[in-house]
Formats: C-alpha cells, structure tokens, sequence
C-alpha cells in the first residue's frame, strides 16, 4: 500500500502559543541558535489501490474539508516513498 | 404550547444537562437530540452546547460538524432557525462556517475557568433581546481553545455590522473576571451571523441561570428568556 502524507501547518500570520513554548525551553536544555518554532501536524494516509491523479485529488479536497481549518491552516499533500526504496 | 428547544448531545458533550435545565428555567421545553439523528424533532430552536466533542482530537468541533444532526441543523440555521453554540458549540459553528473565523488553543495555553464579566455589544439577535447593548453580565468561562481569530478583513466586517454580541471586559482586576481570558483578537467573546438566528460564544450562560450554583448570578438566564420570547411571538 501507498503512502500519502499531509501536512497540515498554522498560516504564518496566527500565532502559534505551541511552538513558542518549546522554543523557549531549547535554550534551557542547551539547544542554543534556534530564532523560531512551528508546531504543526502530520497525517499519514496508507491508500488501498493505485495513488493516482484522481486518488491525489481526492485527498487533496480531503485535506482541504477536514484535516485543515483552511481559515487559520496551510497544508501540503505528498507521496511518501515506501520504506524499502529509501533503506 | 411552549416552545420546543433541541439540546444536540454529541459524543464528548459535557453541559447538555445544564443547557436542558436552562431551558426549562426560562420556561421553554427541552428536546433532547442526539448526533446520529437527522431529525430535529420539531424543535424550534438549538443549542449546541460545551464540551469535547469527539474529543475534539482534530481541532475543537471539526469531527462533530461532519455528523448527521449537523447537516439538518446546518440547513435550517441557513433557514432562519435559530441556533446557539455555547464554547464546543461555538467551535463547532465556526468549524461549520456558520459562522466566520476560528477557535485556537489560549496563547498562555492553560485551560482556564473562572466567573467571566463581559459586555452585551449587540441586544437584536435571536439570542440576546432580553439584555440591553452595553450591559454588563458575570458568566462563567471554562475552555482550552477559546482563543477567537479572523483575518483583519473579516474582524472589520465584524466590527461595521455590529457583529460582534460579546466582548470580554478588559480593565480591573484579572482575579474579578476582568480582562481577555485567552488571545481573542479585538476581546471577542462571541459573535452572530449576519441574521442574527446564530450566535456563538465561549462563556457558558447555562452555568448562570439559578441563584444557587455557578457564578451565583443568573445572568445568563436572558440568553433562554430571549429566545422563548421570540419564538412564542413568533
């Protein structure tokens, strides 16, 4: 089976509370020279039958109905490349 | 004949209860609904009241906006029926685009319970004619992603259409329920399409309607007494 992975990220102009905690705590633990931090969420879709145009296309609107509040949220659609080609 | 007042129980609702006993203290029938059921039961109008619903696992109400009730209720809120999301219920509308804008996590990012003051800035909806614009009411405010955003487009429409019903009391002290509780933009507590029928906030007037619990107040009992109001004049 295919993998599909969205990405779902805050617009850069929403502040994201989430991300600037855990920039504020690299510091601390000694992770020095990191300006910004972005928390976002990763979906992996496993896909029965071929990842085609019309499939990609199908969770392109999924992601944009539901998986992403497209008012406050950015998303990216992508195939990932399955785990024995990358080995 | 009173008026019939649906109280949708979704999975992860939490103040059903309270919104059904709301609604008989200002003297209307609650109808109980449930999510899975398409049918309203010939309520006149509907709550959607707090919680977490679907454990509101991918954002706060984007699960429960795809549920059976949802599209029946959606449908008539188009219609003219009136309808009041109270915190999850909020969330839910914006997720629905019933109303515009979005529910983020609190920018201090603690969940937050407290008597909240806020100010009436619009007494024409459905919802709220029992109250005067510029009156001040206790409620209570208790919720993790009650942080309101829109873009500045969106905020200026609000603002020129009167829009905006509810804004957090900012000034005196933080401890007496003073001050913006979460981020929302511009004090934004709660807001009301362009009709008026759908009106969303995050404070919980359910919470506020008997002298002896909550707040100790009953300011939030004008929310049910405006609505039976309209709907008996109706």
């Amino acid at each position: 089976m295919a993998r599909v992975v969205v990405d779902v990220m805050l617009k850069p102009e929403i502040l994201d509370p989430q991300g600037q905690a855990v920039q504020r705590a690299l510091p601390r633990l000694g992770f020095e020279g990191i300006a910004d931090v972005r928390q976002g969420k990763r979906f992996e879709l496993e896909v029965e039958g071929p990842v085609d145009d019309a499939a990609l296309s199908r969770i392109h609107e999924m992601a944009e109905t539901f998986l992403a509040n497209t008012v406050i949220e950015d998303f990216t659609v992508h195939v990932d490349e399955p785990a024995e080609a990358r080995s | 004949m009173t008026a019939r007042i649906g109280v949708i129980t979704f999975p992860g609702t939490l103040d059903d209860r309270d919104t059904q006993r709301a609604v008989r203290a200002a003297g209307a029938e609650a109808v109980p609904l449930w999510h899975r059921d398409k049918d309203l039961k010939q309520a006149d109008a509907v709550v959607l009241p707090g919680g977490f619903s679907y454990g509101d696992y991918l954002r706060a109400g984007a699960i429960s906006r795809f549920s059976p009730v949802m599209e029946t209720v959606i449908e008539q809120a188009k219609a003219g029926m009136p309808v009041l999301g109270i915190c999850n219920g909020f969330q839910l509308l914006t997720e629905s685009h019933l109303l515009p804008g979005a529910m983020l996590r609190n920018n201090h990012l603690h969940f937050i319970c407290r008597d909240q003051k806020l100010r009436v800035e619009n007494a024409d909806t459905s919802w709220t004619t029992d109250y005067e614009t510029g009156q001040e009411i206790s409620i209570p405010l208790k919720n993790i992603d009650g942080r309101y955003v829109a873009d500045e487009r969106t905020l200026d429409m609000l603002e020129v259409e009167g829009r905006v019903a509810f804004r957090y009391l900012v000034g005196g002290e933080a401890a007496e329920g003073y001050g913006n509780p979460n981020g929302s933009l511009r004090d934004i507590a709660g807001i009301t399409n362009e009709a008026g029928n759908v009106v969303g906030l995050m404070p919980h007037p359910e919470h506020a309607v008997e002298p002896l619990i909550g707040t100790g107040r009953t300011d939030g009992l004008g929310f049910f007494t405006s609505i039976l109001k309209k709907l008996v004049n109706a």
